[in-house]
This record gives structure tokens, sequence and C-alpha cells, in this order.
């Protein structure tokens, strides 16, 4: 798969399809893969790469890029696609200045998760099957490839690309089978103090970089009201840790029925709090709530709470379902 | 030079804190390690070092400088700190250690020095610990640090069954005097050193090429338009910068809940949109600009007007934890070399 997205970056620049395509960059290591637009076949030859670490999601470069002069190619795994196919649905990207070049996608590995498991110091690997194999300056480690898996790969929702015009490799399937709300269920579980409790010390760690808000594709305002000064509500420093809690909770409202739950504010967190848990939350109670939706899967249906139909559930049902716990 | 079991770190541990606040380097939860304030059952950690840096005990994120309260045509202001107590920070990384030489000329060698800061490195003692395990985004051997032989008030080495303590400073002697610890040999170390300086020969980065980033090359540099192309996928976040052992930009805030003002100053990250902004705007529209301001700052700006000093110490957190990667090895590989 690795040549062959190489190959195909080339080609669409050669026959003149686009002008620019963005992939992902090499680093100085073998995971530190940086976004970056190409744009001639020297560049894609020197430095695209495509492998196991190349989890940032491209849809939301595609909101500037599609303002660009020219067409762009973008390569998009299939967690990605559900982003860009959101945005598209809220005329954030320009449709006719992009390329979608959907590649099949088997989990992205992370250099975080490999340190966790107490490999440091590594410097090179080499893929073998489903092992890595990783030079380190303490000698070789192996560690297997699903044992290095983002926490998003390890429960993925959807190996299909929901919009593409080509398609590399074979499109995959929903996964209804995915793990993914086994966490949600356990703080479901939890009494109202325990999972007080809980969240306060998961964001008791957040310095307030914006990381999370800055890299989801929900998240597109031009300007944050928070980075507004004239806001009234620009918040450097909250005046309580309680605020900052807050931030990420409402920010969860913001983007409740448009997050695909992607996953990347969970793997961009410099302080690992698992963000993508309230998201979640969201996302099964609005299945619970409207029926099952997946937001980005298709351009036609509107995200359950930018909506209005008779059978909507009555407002009341926060104080039902907030008493029982 | 002193000595200890490393089974009985723990017990040195408590004679610190006995009368003093102690802060170790441990596990939070989340498979990440911070400076915790110590009690007693609670470990050190394995990792190699924190996510944020000791720079956040003496210069924290968030604190108030000053409340005012208005009656009438009265302005009252008032300092409400509360007095700064003793405090002993253990295993600091020789990394760190130096951000703090980065740290004093910006709040204490500059007139007037600030007095929150001041009065923290002042009741603060640092006892540094050698790195055993350096990972491979370590690079402080490109500044000049030596992962074998931090400063500090004391510097510590775990090495072979032993903690091996040598006071540096006054304050740190006297400290090692208080813990009454059995002597060893100055040479104690030097096995434990030899190996680490092993390891950092194979770093990756450890010998990266710095030249060119001075003041003559300044207006060179400012103007490379290679900068358009590292900056493009740059997040425009604050992790670089708040996980950063020397960034020290800070905005002075505020609260005002119309009985009282609270100012207070918190971090800042030139990655920001409205960083220094001010009443024309500003002057640093587009990411770009922003980008560069950070890696300029410590690369070029700050050695420029401090002896050469860099404002990087290589402890490698931005390689670590950048989103998408961009970081200012990247940006030393990209600028430096061949267009010096």
């Amino acid at each position: 798969m690795r040549e062959t997205v190489k190959a195909k970056a080339i080609e669409l620049l050669e026959n003149g399809t686009v002008n620019r395509v963005m992939g992902w960059k090499t680093g100085e290591f073998f995971y530190d893969l940086t976004p970056a637009v190409f744009t001639s076949r020297e560049e894609v030859e020197k430095d695209f790469v495509y492998s196991v670490f190349s989890a940032p999601n491209l849809s939301k470069y595609m909101i500037a890029e599609s303002r660009k002069p020219g067409k762009i190619a973008v390569f998009l795994k299939p967690c990605d696609s559900y982003s860009f196919q959101q945005l598209l649905k809220e005329h954030r990207i320009w449709r006719d200045n992009v390329y979608v070049v959907g590649v099949a996608c088997d989990g992205m590995c992370s250099m975080d998760v490999i340190r966790e498991k107490g490999i440091t110091g590594a410097t090179a690997v080499t893929e073998d099957g489903d092992v890595l194999k990783l030079d380190t300056l303490y000698g070789e480690k192996t560690i297997a490839k699903k044992d290095a898996l983002l926490e998003r790969c390890v429960n993925c929702k959807s190996r299909k690309v929901v919009i593409f015009d080509e398609m590399l490799g074979e499109n995959g399937e929903e996964n209804p089978e995915s793990d993914r709300f086994a966490l949600v269920e356990k703080l479901e579980a939890m009494t109202s103090e325990e999972r007080f409790e809980f969240w306060r010390g998961e964001l008791s760690r957040c310095i307030r970089c914006n990381a999370c808000r800055n890299v989801c594709p929900a998240c597109s305002c031009e300007k944050c009201v928070f980075d507004n000064d004239k806001s009234g509500i620009a918040q450097k420093a909250a005046a309580s840790d309680f605020e900052e809690n807050n931030f990420h909770i409402i920010r969860a409202f913001h983007v409740a029925s448009r997050c695909t739950d992607c996953g990347e504010c969970s793997r961009v967190c410099p302080q690992n709090i698992p963000l993508h848990l309230l998201n979640r939350k969201f996302i099964r109670d609005i299945n619970e709530l409207y029926g099952e939706y997946q937001a980005g899967s298709d351009m036609d249906t509107k995200p359950p709470l930018m909506n209005f139909t008779f059978d909507d559930c009555e407002p009341s049902v926060v104080y039902e379902r907030g008493s029982k716990a | 030079m002193k000595k200890v079991a490393i089974t009985d770190i723990y017990g040195i541990f408590g004679k610190i804190s006995e009368n003093r606040k102690l802060y170790i380097p441990a596990d939070d939860g989340a498979s990440q390690a911070r400076f915790l304030p110590y009690m007693e059952g609670m470990q050190l950690t394995e990792k190699l070092n924190t996510v944020r840096s000791a720079k956040d005990l003496f210069f924290p994120q968030v604190e108030n400088l000053l409340k005012f309260k208005v009656s009438g045509k009265q302005i009252e202001m008032i300092d409400e700190r509360a007095p700064v107590e003793p405090f002993v920070v253990f295993g600091v990384r020789a990394c760190d250690c130096r951000s703090f030489d980065v740290l004093d000329n910006v709040f204490l060698h500059e007139e007037p020095a600030d007095t929150f800061y001041k009065a923290r490195r002042e009741n603060g003692l640092i006892i540094t610990l050698a790195c055993n395990m350096p990972e491979e985004t370590c690079f402080c051997t490109a500044f000049g640090i030596d992962p074998a032989d931090p400063a500090g008030d004391i510097t510590a080495w775990q090495a072979g069954d032993c903690y091996i303590f040598r006071g540096n400073t006054e304050k740190g002697k006297q400290l090692l005097e208080e813990l009454e610890l059995a002597d060893v040999q100055a040479d104690a170390v030097a096995p434990q050193q030899q190996h680490i300086r092993t390891i950092a020969e194979k770093l990756p980065f450890g010998k990266l090429d710095l030249t060119g980033f001075d003041k003559e090359h300044l207006m060179e540099k400012f103007n490379d338009p290679r900068w358009a192309q590292l900056s493009e996928s740059c997040l425009g976040c604050g992790t670089c910068t708040f996980v950063c052992p020397t960034c020290q930009c800070y905005d002075i805030r505020e609260f005002n809940n119309g009985r009282e003002v609270q100012r207070f100053r918190c971090w800042d990250s030139c990655m920001y949109s409205d960083f220094t902004m001010m009443a024309h705007g500003t002057n640093r529209p587009t990411q770009k600009e922003r980008f560069r301001q950070r890696f300029m700052h410590k690369l070029v700006y700050y050695p420029a007007n401090n002896d050469g000093l860099y404002s990087c110490v290589g402890c490698g957190r931005c390689l670590q934890k950048c989103p998408v990667h961009t970081n200012i090895v990247k940006v030393v590989k990209t600028l430096g070399g061949e267009s010096v």
C-alpha cells in the first residue's frame, strides 16, 4: 500500500488532475510524520510516507486548502473520510477543488503507546508482518502491531471510506462489533459522585493548550470565542479549575451530533486525557434518544441536534435521565 | 559525596519532607510522570522525564498578582500573595536545570526583578538526577549540557544499588549535612557517568549543528522562505510552549466581578492568534509569523541578547508532544547546514 499511495500521488500530479497533493511527510524518525502538501514528483519521491504512523487526519486542512488556486488531492483513511464528509455537509470544504483518494487502513500505531509499553529510545523500525521491529538505543525490541495501536483503532468503528473519487485497496465495512462504548458504559454505571470525581481527576491535568480544539474537524470556526478578546469570555486562564473542566464539556456539547468520533482529540492531548469519552457519551445518548446516527456517514441526513422533528424526545428527558443516577 | 541505598531513598524523602514540601517525579495515573508533592507510599516514576517541566513550580501557569477594591473615589490595592515556604524538587534532569539559567536571565537579571519568581527561586532547592536512560528525542548535549553531570543545588546519581549525592551550593551542602548520609569516595559515580556518556554519544541529535543561529544571521534566518513550508501544518495550539521548560511569555489580565478586580497573569503562547495583540491589531497575522517567532526567539533573539545562550535545552518534549510533529530539530535541520 505504501508504494501504491506514493505512485498515485505522482500520477495525479503528473497527469494534471491536481496541482498539489496532501499526505504525510517523513520525519526525523519513522514515527514523527507531519501532514504536508507536495507539488512535484521529486518532493513525493523524497519525503512522502504512508505507513502505520500516518495517523494525523488530513480532512480539516481541506478547509483552507480547497480555497487555494487549483485542485488538491488528499489521502483519507476510513475514519478521516467521515470527518471530510461532515465538513462538506457543513459547507466548509469546496468539494470541486479536492480530489479524494480513499486508502484502506488496518489501524494506526502510536509512539506514545509504544513508550507506554516500556520501549524507549527507538530510532528505527521495520515492519515484519504483524510485528514492529524497533532499533533502540538499548538494543532491538519487538512489539506486536496490535499492541501499538491507537485506542481509536483498537475500537475501530468502520473500515469503510465513505466518500472518495478513487479508492486504493479494497474498501472495508462498518464494524458494528466495535467495543468503543465499553468505557462509556462503565462510566454510566458509576454513581454521579464517582463520575464527577473521575472527570475532575482526568480534566485536572488539562494545560489548556487547545490542541484538542485545534485538531478537531468539528471545531472549524474561523475564530473561537475563547480566542476572541471581544467576546467577553476570552479564556487564556480560567477563574477556577472547574471553569477549565467546563471548557471540555461545553466543547463536547458544541460538536455533539457532528463529531464523527475520529479520535484526534485524544491522540493529540499531551496530558493523555481521554477526551473522546465525552464525545462518545453524546454519541451513545443520541443513538438512544434519536435513533442510530453516525455523523459524516452520508450527505443527506441532518445531524439530530441540528434538526427538529415531531418525534424528537422532549427536553424533560434530561431530568428523567438525570434523576436515575 | 554522600550515598544512600536505593531501598532507603523513600526514608530520605520522608526526612526531607518533614519540615518542607518535597516534589518528586511520580506517575500521574495516565501513564505519564509529573512533579507531585511527596507523600508516604509514593513511588518515583520509571519515566525519563515529566510532561510538564520543573519550571511550573517556579513560574506557575496562573497566579494572582494584585487585587483592587473600589469604594467611591478610593482605589485600594491589595497584595494578597502568601509568603513562599521553602521547598525541594528532586529528580530535575540536566536539561530542565539549565532552563533556570534561561529563566533567571529574564526574571531576575533584568531590572526590576520579578518578585514572584524570585521568592520561589530563593526558597526552592533543586536536586538534579543524572539520566541513566536518555531517549532518542534527547539532545541536551547539543547545547553543551552533560546528562551525566547535571547542575543544581545537589546532584544525584542512581548508580548500582545506591543513590549518590554531591552538594554544589551552600544551600545544597547544608541539606546534605542535615540528612546525615554515609560518605562515599568522589570517584564513585565515574563508572555510571561513563556509561551515560556512552549512550549520549549515540543520541541522534546529540551533535545537532547550530551553526548560523546567531545575531549575525538574524535577518537571513528571519527572511528564509522555508518558514512557510515548516509552519504549513502547525495547528496553532500551545502544546510546545506549555511543555517547554524555557518558554516564559505570559499575559496579564484582569477579572472584574463588579466589586473588586483581580489582576492575574497566565502563561501565553506565541502560537496563539491573540498573542501580544495591540490596539492596531497583530503584527503576526498568520501561523507562519507566529511559528517563526517561537523558533527565532529560541535560536536567534535570545542568544543574541544573552551572550550566546540558546533558550532551548534539548529536553525533547516538543518532539514527543507536537500533535503534527513539527519541532525545533526539524527547524534547525531545515534552516541550518547548507543555508549558512
